[in-house]
């Protein structure tokens, strides 16, 4: 028959084809790590690590912006993990069927979806103009925190669905109160998914440069912050400045600083897949 | 005790609120500042005139730029992402041994790992001077290589959303066709992706919307300068670069042209929003059809 002989042949013709595509997205990326390494590992040196930023390509460092990118991810943790977590288990524990529940769960769902740069022009009003705080880490944390809570309060909910009933029940037939089930039974339980989901949140935040942007975060400073309310650079606001200057040593300095920024949010996501899969492995309910 | 629980309930429910303030917050900042921004400027100048100009001498506040950049580099990025997303997920779902899915899926999400602004200097050093040896007349800042840069970036959005979609069509389904004599490429595509056309519309369209508000790809490689067309080869600008422009500049808070950045904002939450709730009914309804 005709027919399924063409059928044959436009199925491995796809088959070719998807794996072309499959295989695409590999090789694209292949590349472009490649290509950076090239770029810029020759410029990773103890002097490109702890020199500040300078006018001089060859004198200029990522000591400042790597404090900045420290400091934001220390001050965001603090503020947003608690906040989340919090969050995620009055929605998963205490306020099912009740209307602000409902609210909330569609509200998480929309803010997921704004445009990170949006988050930046809410910190610029709130943070930066309206509670007066102004450029500072402390604004910038802020503003970080507000954009990764709709992440941590998802990846809450998933680890508290997959606890099983039967601890919950068995911990009520202690006689223990919602609280203490929650705080000694569930947290402990589900803090493997927890964990794996803060870290991805926080791989986020360190990646993220537009919200930064729009609070204030400098392309120049010229000491590393020391408190809270310090101006501050960050290792993709770095970058970014580097970048958009046509000297190509500047170029040079940009490949070897998203090295760091690389290493930093792959070391990230390796940590939160490691902590997964032990996770699901020791865990059998 | 009971006192206890209920003040522990209170707090937690106070963190759940925290989200519902950043909404407002969003709305009544966008709203008020543009409000403020509609005293000076009119309205009909802002949809209408094709000029956006409001950092030169001669002011043009015409936001038809802005959206067609906007459009331009996402559709560039859709046109790069949906024929190969949608034959990943295929693949992965019909053709690929378990063992290749399950090395290539953690591979393909590291593409969305990556921060933007890598994939800035991606677009900038390679993707720009690798198309200009094709196209002669393009110029070093434009819209195709960002929109391609991005294009790659939201593969896996598709690719994952499109799978679990696929994934979750009835088995009877499949087999029923496979009983029909029907070979992998017509079950495919003439069963599996129309039952799941739904949860794919769902991933086409989250990733349009992640377009829209894709800063960074854009700001480094595109070249910040508005211009009214759809031509990809010539430096434009989107509503999220100049959004940054403005931020990075020695613009006065509070002058006119600060105020730009609020109503450009509102343009971009307004698409976003509206793509997000046409996805979230989608889902909805696409969640009841198998059950």
């Amino acid at each position: 028959m005709p027919g399924m002989r063409r059928n044959r042949i436009k199925d491995s013709i796809f088959k070719y084809w998807a794996m072309g595509c499959t295989l695409f997205g590999i090789v694209m990326l292949s590349i472009f790590l490649i290509n950076i390494l090239i770029d810029g590992v020759g410029r990773i040196n103890w002097q490109f690590l702890s020199s500040l930023p300078s006018r001089k390509a060859e004198n200029a460092g990522i000591y400042t912006a790597v404090m900045g990118t420290v400091w934001i991810m220390v001050l965001t943790a603090i503020i947003a993990i608690p906040i989340g977590v919090l969050a995620g288990v009055y929605l998963e524990e205490y306020g099912k069927k009740s209307r602000l529940a409902n609210l909330l769960e569609i509200n998480i769902t929309n803010l997921a979806g704004v445009p990170s740069i949006i988050y930046g022009i809410l910190g610029l009003e709130i943070f930066v103009r309206t509670i007066n705080l102004g450029v500072s880490l402390l604004s910038g944390a802020l503003t970080l925190s507000l954009l990764i809570l709709p992440v941590i309060i998802v990846a809450t909910r998933e680890s508290i669905k997959a606890v099983p009933k039967t601890i919950r029940e068995a911990s009520y037939a202690m006689g223990a109160t919602k609280w203490q089930t929650i705080s000694k039974q569930i947290l402990p339980a589900a803090s493997g998914g927890i964990f794996t989901g803060v870290i991805l949140a926080l791989s986020r935040a360190i990646g993220e440069t537009a919200p930064l942007i729009i609070v204030g975060a400098l392309t120049y400073v010229p000491f590393a912050p020391t408190s809270p309310m310090d101006k501050y650079s960050v290792l993709p606001m770095q970058i970014f400045n580097w970048i958009s200057r046509p000297e190509p040593e500047f170029a040079t300095n940009a490949a070897a600083a998203i090295i760091i920024l690389l290493l930093i949010t792959f070391l990230m996501n390796g940590i939160a897949i490691y902590l997964r899969n032990r996770w699901q492995k020791k865990v059998k309910w | 005790m009971k006192r206890k629980e209920t003040a522990i309930e209170f707090l937690l429910a106070l963190c759940g609120a925290i989200t519902i303030l950043t909404t407002i917050g969003i709305l009544w900042v966008l709203l008020y500042e543009t409000w403020l921004f509609f005293k000076e400027v009119s309205i009909v100048e802002f949809f209408t005139d094709t000029q956006w100009t409001p950092l030169f001498a001669d002011k043009h506040f015409g936001i038809l730029p802005l959206i067609s950049g906007t459009f331009l580099t996402s559709m560039i990025a859709i046109t790069v992402a949906l024929p190969i997303g949608l034959s990943i997920a295929v693949y992965l779902n019909e053709y690929a041994h378990p063992k290749f899915r399950r090395t290539i899926k953690p591979a393909l999400e590291v593409l969305a790992a990556i921060p933007t602004i890598v994939y800035g200097y991606f677009a900038l050093t390679v993707i720009t001077p690798a198309l200009q040896k094709i196209i002669p007349g393009l110029a070093g800042f434009n819209a195709l290589s960002p929109g391609i840069v991005m294009g790659i970036m939201i593969i896996p959005l598709i690719s994952s959303l499109s799978e679990d979609a696929l994934y979750a069509v009835p088995k009877s389904l499949r087999e029923a066709s496979y009983g029909l004599g029907a070979s992998r490429f017509q079950t495919s595509f003439k069963v599996l992706v129309p039952a799941a056309f739904s949860g794919i519309t769902v991933s086409v369209i989250l990733a349009i919307s992640r377009a829209f508000g894709e800063t960074m790809i854009v700001a480094v490689a595109a070249g910040l300068e508005p211009r009214f067309t759809l031509d990809p080869t010539v430096p434009i600008a989107t509503i999220t670069t100049y959004i940054v422009q403005v931020s990075m500049g020695d613009v006065p808070q509070g002058s006119l042209e600060f105020k730009t950045i609020f109503s450009a904002g509102m343009v971009l939450f307004v698409f976003t929003f509206i793509l997000n709730t046409i996805s979230a009914r989608i889902k909805k309804r696409f969640h009841h059809k198998y059950e």
